[in-house]
């Protein structure tokens, strides 16, 4: 019983968070909004034995990801106003019919081939330690764990060569040829 | 009544939807990679919670490489987004239609 009210309290804050950061003028509350979000998620991931998971979730999203979405939003600044003059006619109205449709053929699929009870695989205590994690992590799937290894070093260095070499110096070559 | 792995799924497909609401509605760029994020976030869910139906650490360490993959995103999107705020002083996605035919 206290799974339920877990759950329905979280999925309720996480739905709120997700409908403020929708909605939100500021991109500063849009932030927040998912925040609250990632939160929750790791309430999930806890209330699923997914231990390690929900540790990784806090440090990686909570943390790193959402501190620079936050520099990123003062450095380009929170005073910009959002223009929501709507250069697609009724695009408001067609969103929400595809992202209503989406969310309904995703249910509406996942009723034809739904994932039936644990006591069919006979395996329902599963453990997601840091132990459990890095047996399969390092022993099933380590090319597949090196590669993220050359994802990452790859787009650190893009990021860095986009701030080295990013379109400030070619503007400012365009202004003195313009001057 | 007890949480069943059908909540959790009903649960992160409401969610995606509404990250790609967001990614079709809202103007800011900024935004509108907060609206992905929650949608791979969602989808994680879904991973987390099929993989604990089915006693299979495979979900989790599969989430695991969707963070990874979700963090170089972020990094080189962002790293983008101010490329492009440092030349045309806007993060509004309708103001960079330079290219619209």
């Amino acid at each position: 019983m206290t799974e339920v009210i877990l759950f329905g309290l979280f999925a309720a804050v996480a739905l709120a968070g997700a409908v403020v950061m929708l909605t939100a003028r500021n991109p500063v509350y849009s932030a927040m909004g998912l925040l609250v979000v990632m939160l929750s998620m790791s309430v999930f991931y806890v209330m699923l034995n997914a231990h390690f998971v929900a540790a990784v979730q806090l440090l990686v999203y909570a943390g790193a990801v959402m501190t620079l979405f936050l520099f990123v939003i003062m450095m380009i600044g929170v005073d910009t106003k959002e223009d929501n003059a709507e250069t697609i006619p009724f695009q408001r109205w067609i969103t929400f019919v595809v992202a209503g449709g989406l969310a309904a053929v995703i249910i509406l699929a996942g009723r034809q081939a739904w994932i039936t009870g644990s006591e069919a695989f006979g395996t329902p205590d599963l453990n997601g330690t840091i132990e459990n994690v890095a047996d399969s992590l390092f022993g099933n799937w380590t090319i597949a764990f090196l590669s993220t290894v050359f994802l990452l070093t790859i787009a650190a260095l893009g990021t860095i060569a986009l701030a080295l070499f990013g379109p400030t110096a070619v503007g400012s070559a365009e202004t003195e040829e313009g001057a | 009544m007890t949480v069943t792995v059908a909540w959790y799924m009903v649960f992160a497909a409401v969610l995606f939807s509404m990250g790609a609401a967001g990614v079709l509605l809202r103007r800011n760029a900024l935004v509108m990679f907060m609206s992905i994020e929650l949608m791979l976030n969602s989808v994680n869910l879904t991973f987390v919670a099929a993989g604990s139906e089915m006693g299979l650490i495979e979900g989790q360490v599969a989430a695991l490489f969707v963070m990874v993959v979700a963090a170089a995103e972020v990094t080189v999107g962002l790293a983008i987004l101010v490329a492009v705020f440092r030349r045309r002083s806007t993060a509004n996605v309708d103001a960079l239609s330079e290219l619209k035919g």
